[in-house]
């Protein structure tokens, strides 16, 4: 065959980032109260973009007394008729968000990136399109709902007051929001204190729609007013979504007081593959389980179970993987691998991972340089972990991976419950009765079969153990909203 | 071979790759795994599955790399150089074949800095004219053979098919797999029937067509891969062009998978040959990133990846010009053929 010369430079992917711009930004942000806009009472707080320490905009956040106005607008907006509006009304309203959402995508995924640090791919790709596909499935329950399996005729429970973490803040604001919509409650919603700005275009979202004043009010705050919308008397209803320390003292602060709470918390979960398992997809899987959204996700795949034969194989291939990530600007569409969202993230993170190696784990991550500035941290995989090592038993919430090894199916079941913690677990065989033997003996809230982190509305979502109760997502999402 | 040159560099002598991991010596074991059609189901059937979603939602993941400016620029170079151009019709004439063989060698008469082709395509009675036609070019002649596209012909005839071709001056064949042999469990014919093939050939390069389409599963696409590379062909090739589906991102993705792997056991490097269906430069430089990225940057070359297409060609000038000139051109500023 003829000698063909090779192009001299290789294959250099040139930057392709998204435009900054359309995000909109303004120089300030407020809180959504009763229909209006307005600065809150508390701290103007700056909020950053992880990926180079830059402030983005102020914020001026919720306080006490802020928290007194939003849960008496929620409830005067649920007795001045949402709760009693028809199902197809309240329906109208979220098809028309769930709309807006899609129309308003770009800037959503844009703004998403620039303050959570998350990459645009996954923004544009999952987060956005995911909380627009939740409204428009609650949208469709909202007349619907005395044939969900809670009796023919399930009331709504009143004013919502929803608490929500900072690693899919759009996304979590609509896990909250719409089935409570759905189900006629109106709702007090505080997005994390990093990660407020999409929540707040939500807000102007929500606004435009003409949502009768009241229903939804954002406020942005910090652990005081989080702790203020949980232990308000008018409130009837909490959901938090964070971590388990946090989750345990909602729990003590309500006690008692007649509040219907949900909670979904941290998790450590076991990501099993056995031999017979289509291993470039479990790599795949792998992957996208811990290094999705750097691995901020309570449901992450955080312990690599492999069964001792090919654990070598499997590890090498896997290293070959990671070495094609890309990690950078969050805005560039190339970029799979985002920033951490925050300094104190961060140092969590390094401390548990230093903690690894002195335990006498071996630590690897691929070439990779870290920008300068912003907050940032290579993906990490730890080979030769024990059972015992922190960084098996502690949730990370980091792209670092601890692998484990097992023997037989019941080992691997017996380690994968060795937790804590119960909110997944993803199993990689081709066989299909022993998916079904697994997952009937997984403590946890979600069990996927060679596949991992695949959400759907229609799907529930929720853990066991300390990794809270309750569901959210599908029919299932409604029980938490309606009183029966 | 720079190629291999880079392979070389991480193996040790045997050919082994060094990460240290203990491998069974592909090369020295091939006569007992291809032994009989019991040996040969129970390797190509000890191979990892393939899971069809896992493997779709990996080839649209890839396909959501954003490749711009510069890097557009060298990937729509790199892949008119990897081009095929290839013309198999029942109504082929000389003419049509000394044609397309100018365009192969120059590809945009109004600019000289444009790419040779990788080679032309055409049936056997045309490799003499192509020959001629492409004669002190770099472009190869590449003939299609063994009663393509089809197979359905007896050994005698398919090896007198790629006997023909060769001594017209072919400088790769094109072959087909028996499907049906294939589809029937009877893995030892199709080997032994590569095996013949490969041998031949003599020192003409052999490109083994799967015919996915009729394979349909990714397991089968999988095992036929690594059944045709185990029988020395130097190429895997998606399709004839004569059956749909014919190339798909899933199935370039396993076999990019296979020729990846295979590297990694035997320390040899073989080529993809993706045929049918590709039209557009956007598809052929999703390809190219999944060639970077599953495969690796080593096969990023038209020795180790090919695109077996003609109207892509027209497509990759048309987009090549656009991004020199901010403008496009109409279909009547590139060549018919």
């Amino acid at each position: 065959m003829t000698e063909i010369a090779k192009p001299e430079t290789g294959f250099v992917y040139a930057p392709a980032p998204e435009s900054a711009g359309i995000a909109r930004l303004k120089p300030s942000y407020g809180i959504f109260v009763g229909g209006e806009f307005r600065p809150g009472r508390g701290e103007a707080v700056k909020t950053v973009n992880p990926a180079n320490e830059e402030p983005l905009a102020e914020v001026a956040e919720a306080n006490a007394a802020d928290v007194e106005d939003a849960v008496a607008a929620a409830r005067a907006a649920y007795d001045g008729g949402w709760s009693t509006l028809p199902g197809s009304a309240r329906a109208k309203y979220l098809f028309r968000i769930a709309r807006a959402i899609q129309e308003r995508a770009r800037e959503l995924a844009v703004l998403e990136s620039l303050d959570n640090g998350k990459p645009i791919r996954e923004s544009r790709d999952v987060d956005v399109p995911t909380a627009a596909a939740h409204f428009f499935y609650y949208a469709g329950w909202a007349d619907k709902l005395g044939y969900a399996g809670f009796g023919p005729d399930p009331r709504p429970i009143g004013v919502a007051g929803q608490v929500i973490p900072w690693n899919f803040p759009l996304l979590m604001a609509a896990w909250k929001i719409a089935p409570a919509l759905a189900a006629g409650n109106t709702v007090v919603l505080k997005p994390a204190e990093t990660t407020p700005l999409t929540a707040l275009v939500l807000a102007e979202i929500i606004a435009e729609c003409d949502l009768p004043p009241g229903v939804v009010n954002i406020l942005p705050g910090g652990p005081a007013v989080g702790r203020a919308v949980v232990e308000h008397p008018g409130v009837d209803k909490i959901a938090f979504t964070g971590s388990t320390a946090v989750g345990k003292q909602i729990q003590r602060s309500v006690a008692a007081s007649g509040k219907r709470v949900s909670l979904e918390l941290g998790g450590k979960a076991a990501n099993i593959v056995f031999d017979d398992a289509p291993l470039d997809q479990a790599v795949e899987g792998i992957v996208n389980g811990i290094f999705f959204n750097q691995g901020h996700v309570c449901c992450a795949g955080s312990r690599l179970l492999v069964q001792e034969s090919i654990h070598d194989e499997l590890v090498e291939s896997l290293r070959d993987r990671l070495a094609t990530l890309r990690l950078g600007d969050p805005l560039d569409k190339n970029t799979d691998i985002g920033a951490i969202n925050s300094a104190a993230q961060l140092a969590r993170i390094r401390e548990l991972s230093d903690s690894g190696v002195a335990e006498g784990a071996d630590r690897w991550s691929p070439e990779c340089t870290l920008p300068e500035r912003g907050f940032w941290f290579p993906p990490t995989v730890f080979t030769g972990v024990s059972q015992a090592s922190r960084i098996a038993r502690e949730e990370i919430f980091g792209p670092v991976l601890s692998v484990l090894t097992f023997r037989t199916p019941q080992e691997a079941v017996d380690k994968a419950n060795n937790t804590p913690y119960g909110l997944s677990a993803g199993i990689w065989t081709e066989k299909g009765s022993r998916i079904l033997w697994m997952a009937n003996r997984l403590r946890a809230g979600v069990v996927w079969a060679n596949t991992f982190n695949r959400f759907d509305p229609a799907s529930p979502f929720g853990g066991y153990k300390e990794s809270g109760f309750g569901r959210e997502g599908g029919r299932h999402g409604l029980e938490a909203y309606l009183a029966h | 071979m720079p190629v291999s040159a880079t392979i070389s560099a991480g193996s040790d002598a045997a050919g082994n790759p060094a990460s240290g991991i203990v491998r069974p010596d592909l090369a020295a074991a091939t006569s007992e795994l291809t032994r009989d059609d019991a040996s040969l189901r129970r390797f190509l059937h000890g191979l990892p599955g393939v899971d069809e979603v896992g493997a779709e939602a990996r080839a649209a993941t890839l396909a959501t790399r954003s490749i711009k400016t510069t890097a557009k620029a060298w990937a729509i170079d790199t892949a008119i150089s990897m081009v095929d151009l290839t013309t198999l019709e029942g109504a082929d004439t000389p003419g049509k074949v000394r044609s397309l063989c100018a365009k192969a060698i120059r590809p945009d008469p109004g600019d000289p800095a444009v790419p040779s082709v990788a080679a032309v395509c055409v049936y056997p009675d045309l490799v003499g004219t192509a020959v001629q036609a492409l004669r002190g070019s770099r472009v190869a002649v590449a003939s299609v053979a063994t009663a393509f596209p089809s197979g359905r012909a007896s050994l005698p005839t398919k090896l007198a098919d790629v006997a023909e071709a060769v001594a017209a001056g072919a400088g790769e064949i094109d072959m087909v797999i028996d499907r049906g042999a294939y589809l029937a469990g009877r893995y030892g014919q199709v080997y032994e029937e590569i095996v013949a093939v490969k041998q031949a050939c003599g020192t003409a390069h052999l490109k083994v067509i799967l015919e996915t389409g009729e394979l349909v599963t990714l397991d089968n696409v999988r095992r036929a891969s690594w059944l045709a590379l185990l029988a020395g062909g130097d190429f895997i090739k998606t399709s004839t062009g004569k059956v749909n589906p014919a190339a798909r991102p899933p199935v370039a993705l396993v076999m990019l998978q296979a020729v990846r792997d295979f590297a990694a056991r035997t320390g040899q490097i073989r080529g993809v040959k993706l045929a049918g269906g590709i039209r557009s430069s956007k598809e052929a430089v999703r390809y190219l990133v999944m060639v970077n990225e599953v495969a690796g940057e080593a096969w990023l070359h038209p020795e180790t990846f090919r695109f077996g297409a003609s109207s892509l060609l027209n497509d990759l000038l048309l987009q090549r010009h656009k991004l020199r000139t901010g403008a496009y051109d109409g279909p009547d500023y590139v060549t018919l053929d």
